[in-house]
């Protein structure tokens, strides 16, 4: 099949404009989700789309285009979303995080810190941070505007009080610039770090529930958290098996029929670029 | 050095020449044509223009083929098709009662002006398999040929609907020209909707969603007392009023089948007692799902007659955001993606509590 009879990157450009219309105000209001008229794509919904949508709007000819999933570019779903637009848009695309100008992400934010100029995208399978304490629109909206996010707090508080500890591992609700409460799409906490004070553009596409938001460069991002229980990331004892990072974030992989496990980095860059450090950019 | 299983561009490869030869099975076998599935296959194409949201024949059963006879993705085929189509124009409301009918029943009056046809229908067959079709080279194909007695029908039939509506017991519909009609493909969802936008999610919603949502009425759960006014299926013409010529224009016909609920109210403060409709209205002759859809459109307008919301089909929000197959089927099968790093985040938090537990265990 080619691409012959679609437009670059896919979309028509008054979709593209509609949706550039959105994230400009995402940008304006960080943190705060814009509904948008997402459109259908040739991808399922929950694969992606809303982050698809959103490359294809602000994608151009002479962007180098990097796509990951569960931090891997060689995972079936990244492989199928660089094709669509290296067919669809015939942009450049690359593995490196350092040479990508856009990245499109799922559940994973490059280990290695990005530049300013690049643009993280990011699929978001349901962007309410508030969804599973409530799961109506026309409620949550209201605690948006009211900025009434105690209920996450008791929920918090709740895991805490049950278990010792937050209980939740991963879309570990984080508030932005001070003010709007945002899910941060189901990256593990070890990322939740890297969105804060950014010097990369975070823009978040959500495809079947059509909302947009951003977290622009250097702004705030804070984890919730209390006093007496700061916010921690996750900590192995264990290294990378091929790289030997400790820093990373690690995939557990069982390697043979008696339990046998080894832990290797989900970021197949960042592991790649460890071992071949001579190939690796400035 | 051991590779993580990760699946590459060659297995992608791979499952793709796979779903050729899975779709064009035994190669001994003539393989299916376009126009055998549009010509005899038409309510499969049907429901797919319906919930594609796209009144294309050929498409559909061009997808239809391509989807090896999965509608709901065929559906998902027509509808990413769809979406790169430019905006032609508007077209004026389409007339229903100017529909070139080819079925039209009451169920609320015996006899009704024009009178009542049954058309095509499965209604009153007998579910016996019929081996004679089994039978390629025997099949009765003069029978088909033979003109039915459809060709008596009256080209317009009067709506059923007037006569309740002249003498006051039917609410009146009442359509605001200056209103815009809104779009769901154009605008974002948003709570609470209004009655075009509802209806418009209805069309191209599930028609086995909207089913099992129309039968918990019927069940109890908010239950709405329908009755089947009117049932038409026919073809409508299609007009638009170009800019430059400023009068309205035929483009073309569609398909369509009509169906209109008279519903038992009450009455409340504001409104004296009297019947309510629900609407359903699709392309083809997909007459279940225009059932079921005006079902759940009278459900969804509890509010509207101060009924207390307290099922699920009244829920509009919850109606209107799971009725898309093509979102839900999407995002249920998003499972089958990779969520390691998610599962190794739980596993962590899980393993952590666990050994937290053992050594309060082992303190006690």
């Amino acid at each position: 099949m080619s691409a012959s009879g679609y437009n670059f990157a896919y979309l028509d450009e008054q979709s593209k404009r509609m949706i550039r219309r959105a994230l400009l105000k995402a940008v304006a209001v960080p943190g705060y989700q814009v509904p948008f008229a997402g459109r259908e794509m040739p991808l399922p919904y929950g694969w992606g789309t809303g982050g698809i949508q959103v490359t294809a709007s602000i994608i151009g000819r002479k962007d180098r285009l990097k796509v990951i999933d569960q931090g891997a570019d060689d995972t079936t779903n990244a492989v199928s979303i660089r094709k669509f637009f290296a067919r669809t848009a015939g942009v450049a695309t690359t593995t490196r995080t350092a040479e990508a100008s856009i990245i499109q992400t799922r559940h994973r934010i490059p280990e290695r810190p990005l530049q300013h100029g690049q643009i993280l995208v990011f699929q978001v399978p349901i962007p309410e941070p508030l969804r599973w304490l409530e799961p109506r629109e026309t409620q949550t909206r209201r605690m948006h505007a009211l900025a009434d996010y105690g209920a996450m707090h008791l929920k918090l508080y709740e895991d805490i009080a049950r278990f010792g500890r937050v209980t939740t591992a991963y879309d570990y609700p984080v508030q932005v610039n001070g003010r709007y409460l945002m899910s941060p799409s189901p990256i593990p906490r070890l990322d939740n770090p890297k969105l804060d004070r950014s010097p990369a553009l975070q823009l978040f596409g959500a495809g079947r529930e059509k909302r947009i938001y951003a977290v622009p460069p250097f702004t705030s991002v804070k984890s919730l958290d209390f006093a007496d229980h700061p916010f921690a990331v996750e900590r192995w004892s264990y290294r990378c098996a091929r790289c030997g990072a400790d820093d990373s974030y690690l995939d557990e992989i069982v390697v043979d029929d008696r339990g046998g496990r080894r832990f290797i980095c989900s970021d197949t860059d960042y592991c790649d670029s460890r071992l071949q450090p001579q190939a690796t950019l400035p | 050095m051991y590779v993580a299983v990760k699946g590459g561009e060659a297995a992608i490869e791979a499952a793709h020449r796979l779903l050729d030869q899975d779709r064009r099975g035994d190669p001994a076998i003539p393989a299916l044509t376009v126009a055998q599935i549009e010509g005899q296959l038409r309510l499969a194409v049907d429901r797919v223009m319906a919930e594609g949201a796209l009144y294309d024949r050929q498409l559909a059963a061009l997808a239809i083929k391509q989807a090896a006879g999965d509608l709901v993705e065929a559906i998902f085929l027509l509808r990413a098709y769809r979406t790169t189509l430019s905006r032609f124009a508007v077209s004026e409301p389409i007339d229903t009662a100017r529909m070139e009918a080819d079925r039209r029943i009451s169920a609320i009056f015996k006899d009704v002006p024009g009178g009542q046809f049954l058309g095509p229908t499965f209604d009153y067959t007998h579910r016996l398999m019929d081996f004679e079709l089994a039978d390629d080279a025997a099949a009765p194909e003069s029978d088909a040929q033979a003109p039915g007695p459809a060709s008596a029908m009256p080209m317009t039939l009067p709506p059923v609907m007037g006569w309740l509506e002249q003498e006051g017991l039917l609410e009146p519909e009442r359509a605001d020209p200056d209103l815009p009609v809104g779009d769901i493909t154009r605008d974002p969802p948003q709570y609470p909707a209004t009655r075009d936008v509802r209806l418009q999610a209805l069309a191209r919603g599930d028609e086995g969603f909207l089913l099992g949502l129309a039968y918990s009425t019927q069940r109890g759960y908010g239950r709405n007392h329908p009755f089947a006014g009117e049932i038409r299926s026919g073809r409508a013409i299609v007009e638009i009023v170009p800019e430059e010529l400023g009068f309205a224009v035929a483009i073309g016909e569609v398909e369509l089948t009509e169906c209109q609920l008279v519903n038992q109210f009450k009455g409340s403060a504001g409104q004296p007692p009297q019947f309510t409709r629900g609407y359903g209205l699709v392309f083809g002759r997909c007459e279940r799902k225009a059932m079921a859809m005006a079902l759940v459109d009278r459900s969804l307008r509890a509010a509207e007659f101060e009924e207390t919301v307290t099922a699920p089909a009244q829920d509009e929000e919850f109606v209107l955001s799971h009725a898309d197959n093509v979102e839900a089927s999407g995002f249920v099968q998003h499972l089958k993606l990779p969520h390691y790093v998610d599962f190794q985040a739980e596993l962590d938090i899980v393993r952590r509590m666990r050994a937290e537990e053992a050594r309060q265990e082992a303190a006690e």
